[in-house]
C-alpha cells in the first residue's frame, strides 16, 4: 500500500490508510476521496530552489519528469561533488511520482542538497530515492521539505550500505496538508555509520510525518539519532523512529534522541520511539520528551528586556539548533538556519 | 526612586505578600531580609513582573510610574534588574547573542540605537576583565555547564552591562565560596551610585559584610515587620526571626 503504487495503478484502495500500523497517524485513504488527473508536463522555467545556487550541479524534477541528467546521482570510485535535488510540484490538483536511484562507488562522496517545493495547492506527490553507498563512500543528505499548506506528498528513501559506508542526514520540514518523509537504512554494521536527524515546526494545520527505520545487520554499526520539532496551532507532528539491532550484530552503537515542543493546546504529537533489539552485547538509548516551553527560560528571557514574542522565538529556535549545527556542509547548515528563522512558529 | 505601598499579591490560592510598605530612594542600597516562605522572592517577582503572581492591592511606582501594568520586558526597559537565585540555561544562545539581543531591545523600547557590535565587544571585553571572567565563557550557551559561582557572575556581568537603575538581587549569596562571593559583591558595589538603588535579598547576615546596606528591613509574614540600620541585620544572625514570626 503506496501512494506511489495507487498513483500508478490509479486505485484509490492502494492508499495507506489508518489500518495499516505504520501510517495510523499518517492516513491518507480517509484523506483522498479522488485521484487527481496525472500531472501535466511543464517546460516553464522553474525560479531557484531553497538551496540557491550551494553546490555546483542541479537535477531538477518538475511534476515527476526528470529535467537533465539523472546520472548526476551515480558517482564513480572516489568521485566527489555537491548536488542539489529538486522535486518540484507545479500544478495545481494534479497527480505525479517518481523513482530515482543514487549510486555511489567505493569512496565518493556526495552531499545532496535536496528539496521539496510546492507551487501550487491541491497536488499529490510521490518520491522514491533507492540509495546504494559502497564501501567507504559518504553521502551527506540534507533535506528542505517546502510543500504547499495545501499538498499532499510521499518521499520515501531505501538506503543500503556496505560495510564502511558512511550515511548522514537532515530532514527538515514545514509540514503540508498531509507529508510524510520516510527513510529505510539497511545497515551492515562493520564500520558503517549512520546519521539521522530531523527537525519539524508545523504550524496553522499541517501535518509532518518523519520515519526512520534502521536494521542493523551486522556487528560494530554505529546509528545516532536526533530529532526535534515544534508545533504550534492546530498542527501536527508525526515521529516514528525503529532501531532493529538484528541476531548477532553485536556491539552496535545506537542512540535516538525525539524531542518537541508544543505551543498550543490544540497541537499535536504522535511519538514512536523503538527499538527492538535481538543481539546480546550492544549500546542502545533512546530518549523522547514532549513538553512546553520553558516558562522559567521565557520570564528570565524577558526580564532582560526581551519582549515575549522574540524571547519565544529565540528559545524554539535555539532548541532547533541543536539539529541544525550537525549539518557538516556549510552552505547549506547556513540554508537550514535561515529556515528555522524564517518558519517561526508560535 | 522605589515606591512600594500597601502591596498585596497572591500565586495561585495563597495569598504572600499582605500589605507590603517600602521606600527606596536613590543612592540606596536597602536589605531584605527575612525567613524562609515569607514572601522575599515573591516580592522580587511581583516587582519584575513575573506570570502568575497577581497583585490584588496596593501600588509599586518607580520614579512615580506605575510598574505593575508594565509587561516585564518593558520593566527592564525602564532600569528593573533582577539577578536571579537561580540563573536558567538558555540551550543554544550564546550568552553574548543573549545579551546584546537584550541590551537592544532595551535601547529599542526607549527609542535609542541599537550599539555597534565592535561597541558592545569592547565594553564586554572591558566588564568581562573587571569581574575576572574568562571571556570564552561569554561565547557559550548562557550558563549551560557553568558552576554556581560562574552563573552569579554572569547575573553579575549581565547587570554591569545593562546599566540598570533598580537592580534586585535575589539571594545572590547562595551556592558561592568566600572567593565567588567577594568577587560578586566587588562587581555589585561598583554599580552602587547616586543614581541607582538596590534591593538585596537574602537569608542571611553573610552578604551583608560585603554588601553594606543603609537599611536593613525585616519581611515576615508577607509584611515589613521592622526596619533599622547595618546592626539589624547582625542582630537577626544572633537572635533569629522568630520572635518576628511569632509577631506575624
Amino acid at each position: 500500500m503506496t501512494l506511489s503504487l495507487a498513483l500508478e495503478a490509479r486505485d484509490l484502495s492502494q492508499l495507506p490508510s489508518r489500518r495499516d500500523e505504520d501510517w495510523r497517524w499518517t492516513d491518507l485513504r480517509g484523506l483522498i476521496r479522488e485521484l487527481p488527473a496525472p500531472s501535466p508536463e511543464v517546460t516553464a522555467e522553474i525560479s531557484p530552489g531553497p538551496f540557491g545556487d550551494e553546490g555546483e550541479a542541479e537535477l531538477l524534477v518538475v511534476n515527476g519528469r526528470v529535467r537533465g541528467d539523472a546520472g548526476l546521482l551515480t558517482l564513480a570510485e572516489g568521485e566527489a561533488r555537491v548536488v542539489r535535488l529538486r522535486f518540484v510540484s507545479a500544478t495545481a490538483a494534479t497527480g505525479h511520482g517518481v523513482k530515482l536511484a543514487v549510486s555511489l562507488a567505493p569512496g565518493a562522496q556526495l552531499t545532496l542538497l535536496e528539496s521539496y517545493e510546492g507551487l501550487a495547492p491541491d497536488y499529490l506527490a510521490d518520491a522514491a530515492l533507492g540509495v546504494r553507498l559502497e564501501t567507504g563512500a559518504r553521502l551527506e543528505r540534507i533535506v528542505l521539505a517546502g510543500d504547499h499548506a495545501e499538498g499532499v506528498s510521499v518521499s520515501t528513501a531505501s538506503v543500503s550500505l556496505a560495510p564502511g559506508a558512511d550515511f548522514a542526514q537532515t530532514v527538515l520540514t514545514d509540514g503540508a496538508r498531509r507529508q510524510r518523509l520516510e527513510t529505510r537504512v539497511e545497515h551492515p554494521g562493520q564500520s558503517a555509520a549512520v546519521r539521522m536527524d530531523g527537525a519539524y515546526l508545523v504550524a496553522d494545520r499541517r501535518h509532518a510525518d518523519l520515519t526512520t527505520a534502521v536494521n542493523h545487520a551486522g556487528t560494530d554499526g554505529t546509528t545516532d539519532q536526533l530529532v526535534k520539532g515544534v508545533v504550534a496551532d492546530q498542527g501536527r507532528g508525526v515521529f516514528q523512529g525503529r532501531i532493529t539491532v538484528s541476531p548477532g550484530a553485536d556491539r552496535t552503537d545506537a542512540r535516538m534522541g525525539h524531542h518537541a515542543l508544543l505551543l498550543s493546546d490544540r497541537a499535536e504529537v504522535n511519538a514512536k520511539p523503538e527499538l527492538l533489539i535481538f543481539a546480546d552485547d550492544v549500546a542502545c538509548a533512546h530518549g523522547n520528551t514532549v513538553g512546553a516551553l520553558d516558562e522559567d527560560a521565557l520570564f528570565y528571557a524577558q526580564q532582560r528586556g526581551i519582549p515575549e514574542a522574540e524571547a519565544r522565538a529565540m528559545l524554539t529556535e535555539a532548541f532547533i539548533g541543536e539539529v541544525i549545527d550537525r549539518i557538516v556542509h556549510e552552505g547549506a547548515r547556513e540554508v537550514a538556519r535561515a529556515w528555522a528563522a524564517h518558519r517561526r512558529v508560535g | 526612586m522605589l515606591s512600594i505601598k500597601n502591596l498585596h499579591a497572591r500565586v495561585e490560592a495563597a495569598e504572600i505578600l499582605k500589605g507590603l510598605s517600602l521606600e527606596l530612594p536613590a543612592g540606596e542600597v536597602h536589605a531584605i531580609m527575612g525567613p524562609n516562605g515569607a514572601g522575599k522572592s515573591t516580592l522580587s517577582y511581583v516587582l519584575t513582573g513575573r506570570q502568575g503572581y497577581e497583585v490584588t492591592d496596593g501600588t509599586a511606582t518607580l520614579d512615580g510610574e506605575d510598574l505593575l501594568s508594565l509587561e516585564a520586558n518593558e520593566r527592564a526597559a525602564r532600569g528593573v534588574f533582577l539577578s536571579f537565585q537561580y540563573p536558567l540555561e538558555i540551550p543554544g544562545v550564546p550568552a553574548m547573542t543573549f545579551l546584546r539581543t537584550a541590551m537592544n531591545a532595551q535601547r529599542k523600547a526607549r527609542g535609542e540605537p541599537e550599539v555597534s557590535a565592535t561597541e558592545f565587544l569592547k565594553r564586554a571585553r572591558e566588564v568581562a576583565g573587571q569581574l575576572k571572567m574568562d571571556f570564552d565563557m561569554l561565547k557559550r550557551p548562557l550558563n549551560v555547564g557553568f558552576s554556581g559561582g560562574e552563573k552569579k557572575r554572569m547575573e553579575i556581568f549581565q547587570m554591569a552591562m545593562l546599566s540598570p537603575r533598580l537592580l534586585i538581587l535575589d539571594e545572590t549569596d547562595s551556592g558561592l565560596d568566600i572567593d565567588a562571593l567577594k568577587i560578586v559583591a566587588d562587581g555589585v558595589n561598583a554599580l552602587r551610585s547616586p543614581d541607582r538603588a538596590m534591593l538585596v535579598i537574602t537569608h542571611y547576615q553573610r552578604l551583608l559584610d560585603y554588601i553594606r546596606p543603609d537599611k536593613v528591613h525585616v519581611l515576615a509574614a508577607g509584611r515589613i515587620a521592622a526596619t533599622g540600620g547595618p546592626e539589624l541585620a547582625h542582630e537577626l544572625e544572633r537572635e533569629g526571626y522568630d520572635k518576628y514570626a511569632r509577631a506575624a
